[in-house]
């Protein structure tokens, strides 16, 4: 026996049980892996403002959602179902049919566009002071920005500036619903950009591909003309009294 | 013809095994890189609401989580609790908390970085305007309801 082994060098070692052993490897790691990526509904906070500036809204300008403490929404003064709320906000965005308690929309063309920018190039050549200058500048811009949405798009009516849907809760109203009316606003702006992007090019919005520059283009675009204006207000005490 | 026949009463023999080791490992690797381990203990429960308008959160390492939610351990009652890294938090901890998150970036990434509110769905908003209010006041403006994908 011993001279045997001695010849041979050492037995093989027994490979059977490595199976076993990857296999309880890949359960530990089956079982810690967290594939999901966080998905959510993105918001931007509106910055606090250091001194009290009370600006001037028109009440057409704004869309106003409360939600109660027993989650039942008030729309704009009315109740209303959460179901009704996207189309509800989708009327506000568009006013459709010029109503006088909806923002007023201010049609944009080519023409105009261009004037405007002009006026700006010379306010800015003329301004003395660089604040005022680089203000200018953006206004500017902006109207550049307009033009190219026009070129893609054909004249657009645009939402006045000051609009804005506002979404106020009260202390006990439950998470759960307040994401709900966060995602209705944000579908019915969606179902917006969706229908005009299907108009008039014949894709879908959510299918643009931002990291292209000529479907980056057509996003901005469309944004210029149904922007994403939900505001996360300031907390109001909705026990007080309605104004 | 009696070569053939003589196959038949052996039967099919049996299926090589050999291969399996690796198929199994192949697995495990992929497993191996795809896996990130969660970086904190939950101190609360929090089940997410649904929502079928949602956006991915791209970059990971640019965002860090808030959670809320009633906790676990049932001797710290059942109000909503807020939870940074490794334990609760109150409210006035969020300020520093958000300025150790930006001092451990580079300061072209600050302004990039999402707060993602992990918040569960019977919490009351009172707990969550609050920790918006603390969120503004330490300018981290750019927030993310966490849903999970509904729909």
């Amino acid at each position: 026996m011993l001279k045997r082994r001695k010849l041979e060098g050492p037995g093989e070692i027994n490979a059977g049980s490595m199976a076993d052993i990857a296999f309880l490897l890949l359960i530990f790691f089956l079982v810690t892996t967290t594939m999901d990526t966080d998905v959510g509904i993105l918001r931007l906070l509106p910055p606090i403002l250091e001194e009290e500036t009370k600006t001037e809204v028109n009440q057409r300008d704004v869309y106003i959602v409360l939600v109660n403490d027993a989650d039942q929404l008030l729309v704009e003064g009315q109740p209303m179902e959460i179901t009704e709320l996207r189309a509800g906000a989708k009327e506000f965005m568009t006013n459709p049919a010029n109503s006088l308690d909806l923002p007023e929309k201010i049609p944009v063309t080519a023409a105009i566009c261009r004037e405007q920018i002009a006026n700006y190039r010379s306010y800015v050549a003329s301004a003395t002071d660089e604040k005022a200058k680089q203000d200018f500048q953006k206004a500017m811009e902006k109207w550049e920005d307009k033009l190219d949405a026009v070129t893609l798009l054909g004249d657009y009516k645009e939402l006045p500036g000051n609009a804005v849907m506002s979404l106020q809760t009260g202390s006990k109203t439950s998470y759960n619903m307040y994401v709900k009316v966060q995602n209705e606003l944000e579908a019915a702006v969606t179902e917006l950009r969706n229908e005009l992007c299907k108009e008039k090019f014949n894709r879908r919005y959510s299918d643009l591909d931002e990291k292209r520059d000529e479907d980056k283009r057509i996003i901005r675009a469309i944004r210029m003309v149904y922007p994403q204006r939900v505001s996360e207000a300031e907390p109001v005490d909705l026990s007080k009294p309605k104004v | 013809m009696s070569r053939f026949k003589d196959d038949g009463k052996k039967g099919t023999p049996a299926i090589s095994t050999a291969s399996l080791p690796d198929i199994i490992f192949m697995l495990l690797f992929f497993f191996m890189v795809t896996t990130v381990m969660r970086e904190v203990d939950l101190k609360v429960k929090i089940s997410l609401p649904e929502a079928s308008e949602t956006q991915k959160l791209e970059d990971k390492a640019l965002v860090d989580y808030l959670y809320i939610g009633p906790p676990t351990s049932k001797e710290l009652g059942t109000e909503p609790l807020l939870q940074l890294n490794d334990q609760f938090a109150r409210l006035d901890e969020i300020g520093p908390w958000v300025k150790a998150n930006n001092e451990r970036r580079q300061e072209a990434e600050v302004p990039k970085i999402t707060r993602s509110l992990k918040v569960d769905k019977d919490t009351h908003m009172k707990i969550v305007t609050d920790v918006k209010q603390e969120l503004r006041k330490a300018s981290a403006l750019k927030i993310n309801y966490s849903t999970s994908r509904g729909r």
